[in-house]
């Protein structure tokens, strides 16, 4: 066992950057602010020091050039980090992602290499409007060709992070701002956690059971993890057991984790930041709906996502379209105490 | 590497290897496309035939080719556009596995996935793509690799002059010279941008200008001419490979085909294509090099022979090969 200590997710991120980039000289970082800055929201913290400006690459604010080289260089034989920095920027850049990043290796029939990390930050909660505040997970898993790892805590930001940079593909790495562990930006506790100084991997495809339960399961993901958890604390009090289920990785997904939950619970609350319709939420009960002859529900799936409005900046309109702890709750007390599902008669 | 009598001998032959390759396409494309075969009030079905969706063949663009890539090296990068076969072929892509790619074989390029707008060949370094104004992000991308891994290979981005308008050819500019990158950026001026003409679509006459805001060498050359396209792109490419950064080469053109097959070219000036035919690049090299003592008749004849039987066996061997089962759709997404 290695020293652990704790690290906020954005130590962890850099942490993790820095050993790959240690074990490997092919792996490098380039993007808007991520060398003296260290990455607008830390992810590449320390990182200029260590390696210098050839390896920490600073550059213009050119996405669509930089995502490009980011794809070339792989092609080449590097495995480039680069950095989004927000999310919301991928519409300046979107073709090099999608039409190349994420295509040519299936359009060369498996006969290229994209090893790419490219991340970003996510999500909203602190009013800073539609152009800055989205999550786009099921925009980036939607389209086939990317990896998708949202990670929710430091440690498994460390060893999601490693793992993506090892692997092949092209990964979307999105981390959200909110669970950063930032000095500006309020965060939740349960993101900084412990993490071993060693190297080590978390794998794509497996979800994390965040908390046991038998009567509902609340699917969900990055931020939203820890909401949860704390609604589950209150649902407790009031004798509703939760499971919280931490997808981690949207591409792959772990369809067994939520189905195995599901049918133990009987009832499915998915809590997501991103929007409602033809998303994330929508595909998580998709799956539940489709099982249904080994599932057996109590209760009609429910789902907490942003109301299909873009981020409002005000205070109290953004807090009424992004799921809290205590809509959570309410919405997981409806849920246990809906009458039962009933089989239609034949 | 060559000499310089053996690399116009072999521009030569991969002119007349693409000019064949270009108008058998044509012939095939055509195949299982016309009435009768199809729906009555069709002229023309493009989803029909051995060789479906679009197709833009490079007949006239030769000379662009096969005079940069004289000068380059299998480990050289080279990412091509929508219209990409004459730098395939001036890369060294195998024709066979390319053209097999195009009738959508699983011997292809791609086992069948890509097409004619997606060849990817790994181990010759070249790609392209189907997005103007996206071969140039990559390029860019390459050079830096080549930087990092301190080899001196170079990267070549080819692009129509209508690509030079989008944001992708200035952000691509702009980082290479900023980060002295090992890239030649390639800008085939055939003056249409599908149907609008150059001057309707960019701000000054020549793209090479531009090079100037960038800070590095801007090269134009006039004629579409295998030579001096040759003698143009050498220097910038051997700036490039000692270290000196980026250069933007444009190269006047000629496209002898519609934008696509298919196309009515309803735009362009009746006469304007014969007038281009007269001046066809391919005639003129041999002319060249009859005069230099490099290639008489009976060589000429051996020449052109050779480079169109490998074609001819490359669309055969597309013909015959089998196409993937359909479930295959289901693999490669990733490795």
């Amino acid at each position: 066992m290695s020293e652990s200590r704790t690290l906020t997710m954005a130590q962890a991120i850099s942490e993790a950057i820095a050993q790959e980039m240690e074990r490997d000289p092919t792996v490098f970082v380039m993007g808007e602010d991520i060398g003296r800055y260290g990455g607008i929201f830390g992810a590449t913290g320390g990182l200029l020091d260590k390696f210098g400006k050839d390896r920490i690459m600073d550059t213009p604010i050119s996405e669509t050039a930089f995502i490009g080289a980011a794809t070339g260089a792989a092609a080449a034989g590097m495995r480039p980090i680069a950095e989004l920095m927000f999310v919301d920027f991928f519409g300046v850049c979107m073709d090099q992602i999608y039409n190349h990043l994420a295509k040519n290796t299936y359009m060369a029939g498996g006969n290229i290499r994209l090893p790419v990390v490219l991340m970003t930050a996510v999500g909203g909660g602190y009013n800073d409007a539609a152009q800055h505040s989205q999550c786009l997970f099921a925009t980036f898993a939607h389209m086939p060709g990317l990896k998708v790892v949202v990670p929710s805590n430091a440690y498994d930001a460390k060893g999601l992070m490693i793992q993506a940079i090892r692997d092949d593909n092209p990964v979307m790495f999105m981390f959200h701002k909110g669970i950063m562990g930032l000095p500006w930006m309020a965060y939740f506790e349960g993101s900084t956690t412990e993490v071993p100084q060693a190297p080590y991997t978390v794998p794509f495809g497996e979800a994390r059971t965040v908390r046991e339960g038998r009567d509902l399961t609340i699917v969900t993901l990055s931020q939203m993890v820890h909401k949860a958890a704390q609604a589950a604390a209150a649902l407790e009090r009031d004798g509703i057991d939760v499971e919280v289920i931490d997808l981690r990785t949207l591409v792959p997904l772990d369809r067994k984790a939520v189905l195995k939950s599901v049918a133990k619970t009987g009832r499915l609350l998915v809590a997501d930041e991103d929007y409602l319709s033809f998303g994330l939420s929508g595909e998580i009960a998709a799956i539940v709906a489709e099982n249904l002859d080994t599932v057996q529900l109590r209760a009609p799936v429910k789902r907490l996502a942003v109301p299909d409005v873009p981020i409002p900046y005000s205070r109290p309109l953004e807090r009424f379209v992004i799921p809290q702890v205590d809509s959570i709750v309410e919405a997981a007390r409806a849920l246990c105490s809906a009458p039962a599902v009933q089989a239609v008669p034949a | 590497m060559r000499d310089r009598n053996e690399s116009l001998l072999w521009m030569y032959e991969r002119m007349v290897e693409i000019r064949h390759y270009e108008e058998t396409m044509a012939a095939v494309y055509l195949e299982g496309k016309l009435p009768p075969k199809i729906q009555k009030g069709l002229a023309f079905d493009i989803g029909s035939g051995p060789v479906p969706g679009e197709m833009h063949l490079s007949a006239g663009q030769e000379p662009v080719a096969v005079g940069v890539c004289a000068h380059l090296k299998k480990e050289d990068t080279v990412v091509g556009t929508h219209r990409p076969h004459h730098f395939a072929i001036a890369k060294g892509v195998p024709l066979q596995a390319m053209t097999a790619e195009m009738f959508g074989k699983a011997a292809g390029l791609g086992k069948g996935k890509g097409g004619h707008m997606h060849l990817f060949d790994p181990e010759n370094r070249f790609s392209c793509s189907g997005i103007i104004g996206a071969s140039l992000p990559p390029a860019c991308g390459a050079g830096l690799a080549a930087k990092k891994l301190g080899r001196d290979w170079v990267a070549v981005a080819f692009f129509g002059e209508g690509a030079a308008n989008q944001g992708s050819f200035h952000e691509s500019l702009n980082l290479a010279a900023l980060w002295k990158l090992p890239v030649l950026f390639v800008c085939e001026d055939n003056y249409w941008a599908i149907s609008v003409p150059k001057p309707e679509a960019t701000s000054i006459p020549k793209v090479s200008d531009r090079a100037a805001a960038y800070g590095m060498p801007g090269i134009h050359v006039a004629n579409n001419d295998a030579v001096e396209v040759f003698e143009a792109a050498g220097p910038a490419i051997e700036r490039a490979r000692r270290g000196q950064g980026p250069s933007l080469l444009e190269v006047r053109t000629d496209r002898y085909l519609g934008h696509f097959q298919g196309d009515a070219e309803v735009y362009r000036p009746k006469d304007e294509v014969s007038k281009l035919r007269a001046n066809d690049p391919i005639p003129r090299l041999a002319a060249q090099l009859k005069a230099q003592g490099l290639m008489d008749d009976a060589r000429r004849a051996q020449i052109d022979a050779r480079a169109k039987g490998r074609v001819d066996e490359a669309y055969a061997y597309a013909r015959a090969a089998e196409y993937p089962a359909p479930a295959d759709a289901l693999a490669d997404l990733f490795v």
